[in-house]
């Protein structure tokens, strides 16, 4: 697996937030991506994701452009998890369910109890209200969401922002076993110093240039 | 039973003193609607006397492609106001122009084959004109309620098209829910008709000197006619619309940050 970026431009009316930016990760790869807030690194991240346009340049996934794939086949395979994520509908199960219903299949209880249970969830929390949960507990469930069909590339804009020391070591831990065992790419932005000083590449986004190097 | 309804021209002018009452309000409470008020009152009586006559115009006519006409003009009026009241929602004239024509059309059209009313321009016309009307302020509300749900919800909406969700999925309730706050009006004013207020329909019958039984027939058809309306009317709108609140890419796009 390749995704190549190819010379993305990003403008809003007269102001360009980052220019002719180009990389590419493999299989493993584990980029970390820093710069200054409203540098545009979510920015970035949802264009790979596709849930923004660019205002010029291509994303390509194993050499083809990101739009000649069918859209949620392309969601589902680079797969983007948020900051403080949202849940919906009224418990865990809904949002364990919705990686099944994108794949017309059946929801798989064995499956999202296993995932649970890697996220430390309690199993009888498949039906709790989303409403009692923490913030931790949410995010955690937030990430299952996206790692429930392991993808090949997995975006990640600042997942550990406002959590605890225990719930970033869950998060991480199973990120990590899962990227040993599945081999995708994972490009996280963040401002995590731990997440930092880890980084095997680093990329900085600052006054529109984007600087890539080896840590 | 009186039957004279006419108001002599004296009493018309008599009667605008209740429009100083509303000044008089607005100035000593410092609302600074008086200019406002002043301009809808004149707005309001020139637009009746135009209609005044032009309906007299159209019933003496009797042709059934001037009536046809009339009643478009009232829709186009209302699909007009309702894309105003949208909020930027691309395309909303047409949605609203094309809705309000299909519950429009529906309605009427079951009115007339049941023989409730006949095809006469004395009775389409006003009714094309409650139907378009209040399905009108149905989709207005539908519209408003689709912008403020997709503004409210729009992270949730972002997370389930990430994980590969259909805009359809991706929805979820929005468009249902926009649709129960373009019917729930309708519903709520047709449940306390005789017991808060003698709806219109019966207040002009009854004040023109129609038997009170006869004018509730009338009356129990309109809610009818009414629900029926308002629920075409929503229904088209919100899953029209919320279409709009994508593009080609199936990425979130709020008419109010273009």
């Amino acid at each position: 697996m390749k995704l190549t970026v190819e010379n993305l431009q990003m403008k809003y009316d007269q102001t360009t937030l980052f220019d002719n930016v180009s990389f590419s990760v493999q299989d493993d790869d584990w980029l970390t991506i820093t710069g200054e807030s409203g540098s545009g690194k979510s920015t970035l991240l949802k264009i790979i994701a596709g849930l923004v346009d660019a205002t010029a340049g291509t994303v390509k996934l194993n050499d083809k452009a990101q739009w000649d794939y069918e859209i949620s086949d392309y969601r589902q395979q680079v797969s983007y998890a948020v900051q403080s994520a949202q849940l919906f509908g009224e418990t865990i199960r809904d949002n364990l369910d919705l990686p099944f219903v994108v794949r017309d299949q059946e929801p798989d209880v064995e499956r999202q109890l296993t995932l649970m249970h890697a996220m430390e969830l309690p199993e009888d929390y498949l039906d709790k209200d989303i409403h009692e949960l923490s913030g931790g507990q949410k995010q955690r469930v937030g990430v299952a969401r996206n790692l429930i069909f392991p993808p090949k590339v997995l975006l990640l804009d600042e997942i550990m922002t406002g959590l605890d020391g225990a719930t970033k070591t869950t998060i991480w831990a199973l990120i990590k076993q899962m990227q040993e065992k599945y081999h995708f790419a994972v490009l996280s932005v963040t401002h995590d110093s731990d997440e930092i000083n880890q980084a095997q590449w680093m990329m900085h986004v600052n006054d529109g240039k984007v600087v890539l190097d080896e840590h | 039973m009186s039957t004279n309804i006419d108001v002599s021209n004296l009493s018309l002018v008599l009667s605008f003193g209740l429009v100083f009452i509303s000044l008089a309000i607005s100035y000593q409470q410092k609302l600074n609607l008086e200019k406002e008020t002043i301009i809808s009152v004149a707005r309001s009586i020139i637009q009746l006397i135009i209609v005044g006559f032009l309906l007299k115009f159209v019933f003496q006519v009797d042709n059934v492609w001037l009536t046809l006409l009339m009643s478009a003009v009232i829709i186009f009026n209302a699909a007009r106001n309702a894309k105003y009241r949208s909020q930027g929602i691309p395309g909303a004239f047409q949605i609203a122009a094309v809705g309000l024509t299909i519950s429009t059309v529906i309605t009427v059209g079951i009115l007339v084959m049941t023989k409730v009313i006949e095809f006469e321009p004395y009775q389409l016309i006003p009714v094309t004109g409650m139907v378009a009307g209040n399905s009108m302020t149905a989709m207005g509300l539908v519209f408003r309620n689709l912008n403020q749900q997709f503004n409210d919800q729009q992270t949730i909406v972002q997370e389930r098209l990430a994980l590969g969700a259909t805009p359809k999925l991706a929805t979820g309730s929005i468009a249902k829910e926009a649709i129960r706050t373009g019917m729930q009006p309708t519903i709520d004013s047709v449940r306390t008709y005789g017991l808060v207020s003698l709806p219109g329909m019966m207040t002009g019958l009854i004040m023109a000197g129609v038997d009170p039984i006869h004018a509730i027939k009338y009356q129990i058809v309109v809610v009818f006619m009414l629900l029926s309306a308002t629920g075409i009317a929503s229904v088209y709108a919100s899953y029209l619309a919320t279409r709009k609140f994508y593009n080609q890419h199936w990425q979130l796009v709020l008419p109010n940050q273009k």
